[in-house]
C-alpha cells in the first residue's frame, strides 16, 4: 500500500440555482478515486456551501496514483428524484508524486460541466503521503519529472541527456461505443474525459518506467497527443527526451553558476528568458561573463574528475584548426565517437529545441518523413502493434535521412498526425545534427569545458558548418567557406526545426515566414484515397519548400529556425502550412536576390511586365532589409577565398519516393547570374506564385513576429505579456474550387488573422508576437479552421524608437560609423548586448539620451566598468570584443553622462498597478507558450499540466452562435488551467500549448461540440526586481500590468 | 468566403475602453463599427473594416459574457473565468454602474417598477439615450435598490460593499435609492431647473439627519426610510405659527438682527410670516406620505419662488435662514429646540443648494 491520498472539501461558491422554487441549492460532493467514493453531507439551501469535510483518505497503489485522476462531483440533493449533477472537477495528482514539486494542492477550482460550462467554484485540499516502495518489479514510476519545455528547465542542470522515449496506448473511443446510443451527451462526454485522463496517466507512467530503465530521472520536451481515430479507436501517444537533471541549488552554486552569470552569457544570444537580469548585474564580477557554461564548470569542480574524454581533442582541433579538406577524417572520427554514444539507442532523437551550450556541434538540415495509412479497428488495445509499427517505420526513415546528411542524431524532433475519415497522415520531422557526446553519457562530464571552448571554432558559427563530408556529399549542394571563421564550409541556406542556438550570431531582426498551400483532391474511398494523397504529398512538400525559399530570399535572410510543416487532410483537399522564423546568420553567405526569367523573350510587352515585376521584387527585398535591419558588411570576394566560385542558380528539392524531405540542392552549372535565385515564369501558375510572394504584408510598425522562443535582435523585454488563442473558421461556399482560388482564400485567411491580431494588440506596441503557432484543420467539406496561439510581449520602447529612427538616420549614421561597423561586424551582436544587458538601466539611459540629443541610435553603447575588462581577456574572442567595446565607448563618451533618472522612474510607474478593488482574492496566473516569463525568474517547477476538456451544447444560438460558444469555452479552459496552477501554488504556466482544438457544429440541430487539449509546465516565478529582497510570494509576485488591455488613443 | 467563427481569447481579458463605452451606450455592433470608423482609427492603425468589425464583435461578446458578473460585482472580483487586473475590474464596474444625468433626472423618485420600465422608450426618445442603455441604467437602479432596501447600516457603505463602487458613485446611488423609496416628486416642470446633483445633496442631508440611522446608529439602523417618530414630532413645531405672540416675537428677533445686513430687508419683513408659515406647515405635514413626495415642490413653490420674485440673493437667503433658525432658540416659550435644529439644518442646506437659476 504505497500511498495515501487525502482529500478535504472545504467550501463552494457561486453555485448555480438548482431549485427554482427556492432559488437555492442543496449541494453535496462526491469524491472518487479509483473505485472508492466518499460523500460530504448535504449543505442545504445555499449557493455558497461550507462543507468543511473531514479528510477523505484513499489507500492506493502508486500505480493507481499515477493513472487515476481524482474526481470531484458536485451534486444537488433531491429528496424525491435523482440527484442532479452540477459539475465536476478532475484533479491530476501527479505533481504531488515527486518530491521537488508541489506538496499540496489547495484552492478554488471551477466546477465544470460539459453541457453548461463553468458553474461555480469549489475549494479543495489534496495531499499525498507516499511510502517507499522496495519492490524492484514495480509498475509505477513515481518521481520521474515531466516537462513540456523543450529545453533544459531553468533551475535544472542536465547531467546526462539520454535520448528519445516514446509510448502509446490505445482504447476504444466511448463516443463510438454502442452504449453511446442510449446515454446522454453529458455521460458520453464525461466517459471520454475520464478515459483520456486515465490513458494519459497510464501513458505517463509507462514513459516513466522507460525513463527509469534508461537511468534518467526526467522527461524534457514531453509532447503528448491524442489521435481521435473515430470508429477505429482512440490513441494517446507521447514522445520526449530522457534526461538526468540536477537541481541547481542556489546556495551551493551561487558564486559560479547562479543565474546572473549564466544569464549574462545567454542574453546576447537571445535565449535567456530573463532580459532584465540587470538587477543582479552590478554586483556580479565581470569575469563571469566569459564563455564558460557555468553550471557544468562548477560541476566539474565538485565531482572528482576521473576519465576525461580524450576523444574530444581531435574534434576540437577540427573545429578551430583544420580547413575543409582535413575536415573529412576528423569528422569521420567524430562521428565514430558519438556513434558509440548513440548506437545502443534505437532512435537518436531529441525533442529539445534549445540546448546547453556546446551540445550542438553541427546542424545538417531538416529531415522529415510522412506516411499515409488506412485506419483499421484496433483489435487488441493491450497490444497496439500496428500503431507502434507505423511510427517505428517513420522514425527509421528519419534516422536514415539524418545518416545521409552525415548526422548521427536528430534534434527538434516532433511527430504529428492528420486524420480524415479512415485516412491518416503520420508525419515526423526534425533537424539532423551532430552532437557533442559529452552530454550523452554518464561519467563524461569532466570534459573540461572551459578549455575546450577556447579552442573550438568561434562558437557563433560552428553549428552552421556542414556535418557531411564535402567530397562525399549525400547530395549536390552549394558550399562556401564560413563567413565568420572562414575555415569551415557552410551551406548557403540553412533550414532547421530548432530554436536559434544561443551562440548564433545574427544580423538584424528575424521575422515569421509562412508558406501556405492548398491542393484539391478527388473524393475517394479507402485505398484509392490513400494513394491519391500519397501521390500529392511530394508535390506539396516541394511547393511549400519553394515558397519558403522564395519568401526567405525576399526577406533578405538566409536561415529558417523553428520550421514546422503541417499537412492537413480533408475530404476533398490537402492543406499545407509551414511556419518558421527567418534570420540572417552572419556565418552564411548573403542571399542573392530573386531573378525572374520570362519564357517568351521576344514579346516586348511581356518583357516589360517581367522587368516591372523584377523591380518590384528588388524593391521589396531592399525594403525588407531595411525593415529587419539586415545590413551585413560587404566582404570582398577574395577574403572569402571560396575554392568553388561556382555560379549557382536553382535550388531544387529532390524527393525520394518515400517522401523524404531532405534539403537537396541540385547543382546546375549551365545557368546565368551568380547567387541569384531564378524564378521562371512559364505559366500562369508561376505568375500567381510571384504575385502571392508580393502580397504578404509586413506587420505594422512596432510589431514583430516569430514562431521561435524569442526574436533575434530584441532583448529588452518588459514583463507585459499577453498570451492568446484566436480561432477562425471559414466556409468556402460559393467559390469555384480551383487550386488558385483555394490558395488565395487560405492565404487571405491567414493574413487577415494576423492583421486582426496586430490590431487587437496595438496597445502593446512596441511588441513582438513570439511562438506564433498556427494549426489548420479541415473539419468538414469546404470548411477551413485556423487556430493561432501565441504570446505578445512588449519590449522596451527606447529600442523601438531606435528602430523606427533607423531609416531616417541611416545616411547620417553611415557616414559616422562606417569604419566601426567594418571592424565590429561579426561581433556586434554578441559583444554589445553581452555587456549592455546586465547593465540595462544604463543602456536605457543612453538610448534615451541618444534619442534626445539626436546621436545616431546605432552608437548606443554602455557605461560598463572597463577596469575589470582585463580579467576576461583570456581568449581570442574576448580580446576582439574588448576592442569593439573600446571603440564604441569612444564614440559615445559624450552621451554617457546624461540624465539617468527619467527612464527608471518611468519604468517604475509602468509596473505599478492600481489595486482599487482591494478584496480580490484571485491570484494572477500568467500563461505563455515560451519556456520563460520575461522579467521574471522561475524558481520552481510544480509539475506538468495536461488537461482535456469537452464542451457540448444543444442551444448553440442561445449561447451566441459558434463564436459565442467557442469564445466562452476557450476562456473556460484558460480559467481551469489557471485554477489548477494556482492550487499547486504556482503563478505561471510556461511552455503552454493547445495541442488540439477539435470543433464540430451542426447548426440545423442547434448543436456544437468542441474538444480541447492543453498542456504546459506549472511554475513559480519571481519578478526579477523582487528577487533580491522579497521571498517567494506567489500570489503577489506577479502583478498583471494594468496596461494589458489599454487602448491607445 | 465568410468567416463562420472568428474569436480572440486572451489569457488576460482584453478590454477596449472605447468599445466598452459604445457597448454601454447601447449601440449595436454595426453602429459601433461605424462610430469607430468615424474616429479615424483605421487611418491610425492601417487596419481594414473587416478587422474592425471582427474586433468589435469580439469585444461585444466579451462584454456580453461579463455582464452577468457585473450584476453582482463581488462575483466579478472572485470569479476565475476571466483574468482581469483589479484596476480594470474597477473600471468595468464603475462604468457599468455610471448613469446619464439626463436619464436619472427622468427616473429619479419614480417607483422602480415594471410600469416605469415600460415607459423607458419615452425616456429614450426624450433624452436621446438608446433604449438599451436606458434599460441597463434602470436595471442598475433597481438592482441596487433591491439589494440595499432592507439592509441595516449606512446606505452608502452598503452600496459600496455590495457593488464595489467608488465613493462618489455610491453616494449618488444612495440618493437614487432614497428618492425611489420615498418617491419624491422631481419631474414637475417647476423642478426642472434642479440638477441631479442638487437632489443628491438634499438626499444626503436628509439621510444624515432625518432617517432612523441618523439618531441611533446601533438599533434598527435604517438609512432608507425617514424617521417616523421624528415626522410625528414635527407637528409640535406648529406652535411657532399657531401662537401669535411667539410668531411676532420670532419675527422681531429676526428682523432686529438682520437689519442693515440683508439687502432685501423690507421684503423680508413683509414676507416673514408667510415664509415662516410655509416652513413650519411643511414640517407638520411631513407625516403624510403624499406631502413627503411633494417636499421639493413645496420648497420651491412656498419658499424659493417668493424669494426669487423679491430678488433675494443667495446670501440673503443664507442670512435669513441662519437667523430664523437661531432666533427660535431664544424664544423661551418654544421648547422643541433639538427637534427644530434637526428639521431646520436640513431644510437650510437643501434650500441653499436649490437656490439657483
Amino acid at each position: 500500500m504505497p500511498g495515501k491520498l487525502k482529500v478535504k472539501i472545504v467550501a463552494g461558491r457561486h453555485l448555480p440555482v438548482m431549485d427554482r422554487a427556492s432559488d437555492l441549492t442543496d449541494a453535496f460532493v462526491e469524491v472518487k478515486f479509483g473505485n472508492t467514493t466518499f460523500k460530504t453531507d448535504v449543505y442545504p439551501k445555499s449557493l455558497n456551501p461550507q462543507w468543511n469535510s473531514e479528510w477523505f483518505k484513499f489507500e492506493v497503489d502508486d500505480e493507481d496514483l499515477q493513472d487515476e485522476p481524482l474526481q470531484i462531483t458536485v451534486l444537488d440533493h433531491d429528496t424525491y428524484s435523482a440527484n442532479d449533477a452540477i459539475g465536476k472537477v478532475y484533479i491530476d495528482i501527479d505533481p504531488l508524486l515527486y518530491s521537488e514539486a508541489a506538496t499540496v494542492i489547495s484552492g478554488w477550482f471551477p466546477i465544470y460541466d460539459t453541457i453548461h460550462g463553468i458553474r461555480g467554484e469549489i475549494n479543495v485540499v489534496v495531499k499525498v503521503d507516499l511510502f517507499n516502495d522496495l519492490n524492484r518489479f514495480r509498475q509505477s514510476s513515481c518521481g520521474v519529472k515531466f516537462f513540456c519545455t523543450t529545453s533544459i528547465p531553468k533551475c535544472y542542470r542536465a547531467v546526462v541527456i539520454h535520448g528519445f522515449v516514446e509510448e502509446l496506448v490505445v482504447n476504444e473511443d466511448p463516443e463510438y461505443q454502442w452504449i453511446d446510443r442510449i446515454r446522454t451527451p453529458r455521460a458520453s462526454n464525461e466517459a471520454r474525459q475520464r478515459l483520456i485522463s486515465l490513458m494519459s496517466g497510464e501513458l505517463q507512467r509507462k514513459i516513466g518506467l522507460k525513463v527509469l530503465e534508461m537511468r534518467g530521472n526526467a522527461v524534457v520536451g514531453y509532447l503528448q497527443c491524442f489521435d481521435l481515430e473515430g470508429e477505429s479507436g482512440l490513441v494517446v501517444r507521447a514522445i520526449g527526451t530522457v534526461c538526468t537533471l540536477d537541481k541547481i541549488s542556489n546556495t551551493a552554486f551561487l558564486p559560479a553558476c547562479n543565474s546572473p552569470s549564466k544569464e549574462m552569457k545567454e542574453i546576447p544570444f537571445n535565449e535567456d528568458p530573463n532580459p532584465n537580469t540587470h538587477s543582479s548585474g552590478p554586483s556580479t564580477p565581470l569575469k563571469n561573463q566569459t564563455y564558460s557554461f557555468s553550471p557544468s564548470k562548477s560541476y566539474s569542480r565538485q565531482s572528482s574528475s576521473s576519465d576525461t574524454d580524450l576523444s574530444l581533442t581531435p574534434k576540437t582541433g577540427m573545429g578551430s584548426g583544420s580547413a575543409g579538406k582535413e575536415g573529412g577524417p576528423f569528422k569521420a572520427l567524430l562521428r565514430q565517437q558519438t556513434q558509440t554514444a548513440l548506437e545502443q539507442r534505437e532512435f537518436p532523437f531529441f525533442t529539445l529545441t534549445a540546448f546547453p551550450p556546446g551540445f550542438l556541434v553541427h546542424v545538417g538540415g531538416v529531415v522529415s518523413a510522412r506516411s499515409v495509412k488506412l485506419l483499421d479497428r484496433i483489435h487488441n488495445p493491450d497490444e497496439p502493434e500496428t500503431r507502434d509499427a507505423w511510427w517505428a517505420e517513420i522514425r527509421q526513415e528519419i534516422k536514415s535521412h539524418a545518416k545521409a546528411l552525415g548526422c548521427h542524431a536528430v534534434v527538434g524532433y516532433s511527430e504529428s498526425t492528420s486524420i480524415c475519415e479512415e485516412v491518416c497522415i503520420l508525419s515526423a520531422s526534425g533537424t539532423a545534427a551532430v552532437l557533442n557526446p559529452r552530454f550523452l553519457q554518464d561519467g563524461t562530464m569532466e570534459g573540461c569545458l572551459e578549455q575546450r571552448l577556447e579552442e573550438t571554432s568561434p562558437p557563433g558559427c560552428g553549428f552552421c558548418h556542414i556535418p557531411y563530408d564535402e567530397l562525399n556529399m549525400p547530395f549536390p549542394a552549394h558550399l562556401i567557406y564560413c563567413y565568420n571563421c572562414r575555415k569551415q564550409k557552410v551551406p548557403d541556406v540553412l533550414f532547421t526545426t530548432i530554436d536559434l542556438p544561443a551562440e548564433a550570431m545574427v544580423i538584424g531582426k528575424g521575422c515569421l515566414i509562412q508558406a501556405r498551400l492548398c491542393r484539391l483532391k478527388k473524393k475517394a474511398q479507402a485505398e484509392a484515397n490513400a494513394t491519391s494523397i500519397s501521390n500529392l504529398l511530394p508535390f506539396m512538400e516541394y511547393e511549400v519548400h519553394t515558397q519558403l525559399m522564395n519568401k526567405l530570399k525576399l526577406k533578405g535572410m538566409n536561415a529558417l529556425f523553428g520550421l514546422r510543416i503541417q499537412i492537413t487532410v480533408g475530404e476533398n483537399m490537402l492543406m499545407g502550412l509551414a511556419s518558421a522564423t527567418g534570420v540572417y546568420l552572419t556565418a552564411l553567405p548573403t542571399p542573392g536576390g530573386i531573378q525572374i526569367a520570362g519564357k517568351t523573350p521576344n514579346d516586348g510587352a511581356y518583357e516589360q511586365h517581367v522587368s516591372h515585376m523584377q523591380k518590384k521584387i528588388n524593391d521589396t527585398i531592399a525594403k525588407n532589409k531595411e525593415l529587419y535591419e539586415i545590413n551585413p558588411p560587404e566582404i570582398p570576394e577574395e577574403i572569402i577565398g571560396s575554392p568553388f566560385p561556382e555560379p549557382r542558380q536553382r535550388s531544387r528539392l529532390l524527393r525520394s519516393q518515400s517522401e523524404s524531405s531532405d534539403e537537396v540542392m541540385e547543382l546546375d552549372l549551365s545557368h546565368g547570374k551568380k547567387d541569384a535565385f531564378v524564378l521562371e515564369i512559364d505559366d500562369t501558375d508561376a505568375m500567381e506564385d510571384v504575385h502571392s510572394l508580393l502580397t504578404d504584408v509586413p506587420p505594422p510598425p512596432g510589431f514583430y513576429s516569430c514562431n521561435t522562443e524569442i526574436m533575434p535582435g530584441i532583448n529588452n523585454w518588459t514583463s507585459d505579456i499577453q498570451m492568446f488563442t484566436s480561432v477562425r473558421v471559414s466556409r468556402l461556399s460559393n467559390i469555384n474550387l480551383t487550386n488558385q482560388t483555394l490558395n488565395k482564400n487560405f492565404n487571405d485567411l491567414c493574413e487577415n488573422l494576423l492583421k486582426s491580431l496586430y490590431f487587437k494588440l496595438r496597445s502593446m506596441i512596441p511588441c513582438c508576437l513570439c511562438h506564433v503557432n498556427f494549426t489548420v484543420a479541415l473539419p468538414e467539406d469546404e470548411v477551413i479552421q485556423v487556430t493561432v496561439t501565441a504570446v505578445a510581449i512588449t519590449f522596451d520602447k527606447h529600442q523601438a524608437l531606435q528602430t523606427s529612427r533607423v531609416p531616417v538616420e541611416k545616411t547620417l549614421q553611415r557616414a559616422s560609423t562606417d569604419n566601426e561597423e567594418q571592424l565590429q561586424f561579426p561581433l556586434e551582436l554578441c559583444s554589445d548586448p553581452l555587456v549592455s544587458q546586465p547593465f540595462s538601466p544604463a543602456k536605457e539611459v543612453l538610448e534615451n539620451a541618444s534619442s534626445h540629443t539626436g546621436v545616431p541610435a546605432a552608437q548606443r553603447a554602455t557605461s560598463v566598468d572597463y577596469s575589470s575588462f582585463a580579467d576576461r581577456c583570456n581568449s581570442w574572442i574576448e580580446l576582439i570584443k574588448l576592442k569593439a567595446q573600446t571603440i564604441r565607448r569612444g564614440s559615445n563618451k559624450t552621451t554617457a553622462s546624461l540624465d539617468k533618472a527619467s527612464p527608471l522612474a518611468e519604468g517604475h510607474l509602468r509596473h505599478r498597478s492600481v489595486p482599487s478593488c482591494t478584496n480580490s482574492t484571485v491570484s494572477v496566473v500568467k500563461m505563455t507558450p515560451l519556456s520563460f516569463i520575461p522579467g521574471a525568474k522561475i524558481t520552481k517547477y510544480l509539475g506538468i499540466i495536461n488537461m482535456f476538456f469537452i464542451r457540448e451544447t444543444t442551444s448553440l444560438r442561445e449561447e451566441g452562435g459558434v463564436s459565442g460558444f467557442l469564445h466562452a469555452f476557450i476562456a473556460e479552459v484558460f480559467a481551469m488551467v489557471r485554477a489548477h496552477v494556482a492550487a499547486l501554488g504556482g503563478n505561471a504556466v510556461v511552455s503552454y500549448i493547445m495541442k488540439q482544438c477539435v470543433f464540430m457544429e451542426n447548426p440545423n440541430k442547434n448543436q456544437a461540440q468542441c474538444l480541447i487539449n492543453v498542456s504546459g509546465d506549472a511554475v513559480i516565478v519571481v519578478r526579477e526586481s523582487e528577487l533580491e529582497m522579497v521571498p517567494v510570494q506567489p500570489s503577489t509576485a506577479v502583478s498583471q500590468p494594468a496596461s494589458a488591455g489599454d487602448v491607445t488613443t | 468566403m465568410t468567416n463562420d467563427l472568428d474569436i480572440f481569447v486572451g489569457n488576460t481579458t482584453l478590454i477596449d475602453e472605447e468599445v466598452y463605452q459604445l457597448w454601454l451606450d447601447g449601440y449595436s455592433v454595426s453602429d459601433a463599427v461605424s462610430l469607430r470608423l468615424r474616429s479615424g482609427i483605421l487611418e491610425q492603425t492601417g487596419a481594414t473594416v473587416d478587422v474592425l468589425q471582427s474586433d468589435t464583435m469580439d469585444h461585444y461578446r466579451t462584454f456580453h459574457m461579463l455582464e452577468r458578473l457585473l450584476h453582482t460585482p463581488s462575483k466579478l472580483i472572485h470569479q476565475l473565468h476571466f483574468q482581469i487586473p483589479p484596476s480594470r475590474q474597477a473600471m468595468l464596474i464603475e462604468r457599468y454602474y455610471a448613469f446619464d444625468e439626463a436619464f436619472v433626472r427622468e427616473v429619479l423618485g419614480k417607483k422602480l417598477s415594471k410600469g416605469t420600465k415600460k415607459d423607458l422608450d419615452d425616456v429614450s426618445s426624450k433624452t436621446g439615450i438608446t433604449l438599451k442603455s436606458c434599460r441597463r441604467q434602470f436595471d442598475n437602479f433597481k438592482r441596487v435598490f433591491k439589494v440595499v432596501e432592507e439592509m441595516r447600516g449606512s446606505l452608502v457603505e452598503n452600496i459600496q460593499q455590495h457593488f464595489l463602487l467608488s465613493d462618489r458613485l455610491a453616494r449618488d446611488y444612495a440618493a437614487i435609492v432614497f428618492f425611489a423609496n420615498s418617491r419624491f416628486e422631481t419631474g414637475k416642470k417647476k423642478l426642472q431647473f434642479l440638477t441631479f446633483e442638487d437632489f443628491a445633496y438634499c438626499a444626503e442631508q436628509m439621510i444624515q439627519n432625518w432617517t432612523l440611522g441618523a439618531v441611533d446608529s446601533n438599533v434598527d439602523d435604517m438609512d432608507v426610510d425617514l424617521d417616523k417618530e421624528f415626522l410625528q414630532e414635527l407637528k409640535e413645531l406648529k406652535v411657532l405659527i399657531a401662537d401669535k405672540d411667539l410668531l411676532d416675537l420670532h419675527k422681531s428677533l429676526v428682523c432686529t438682527s438682520l437689519r442693515g445686513k440683508i439687502s432685501v430687508y423690507n421684503e423680508m419683513e413683509a414676507n416673514f410670516k408667510n415664509l415662516s408659515r410655509a416652513l413650519v406647515n411643511m414640517a407638520s405635514k411631513l407625516i403624510h406620505t403624499k406631502d413627503v413626495r411633494d417636499f421639493f415642490i413645496d420648497l420651491v413653490e412656498k419658499f424659493i419662488e417668493p424669494c426669487k420674485s423679491d430678488k433675494w440673493t443667495l446670501n440673503d437667503v443664507r442670512l435669513f435662514l441662519t437667523q430664523y433658525t437661531t432666533s427660535a432658540h431664544t424664544l423661551d416659550a418654544f421648547r422643541h429646540q433639538a427637534l427644530w435644529d434637526r428639521y431646520m439644518s436640513t431644510i437650510k442646506s437643501c434650500l441653499l443648494k436649490m437656490y439657483h437659476d
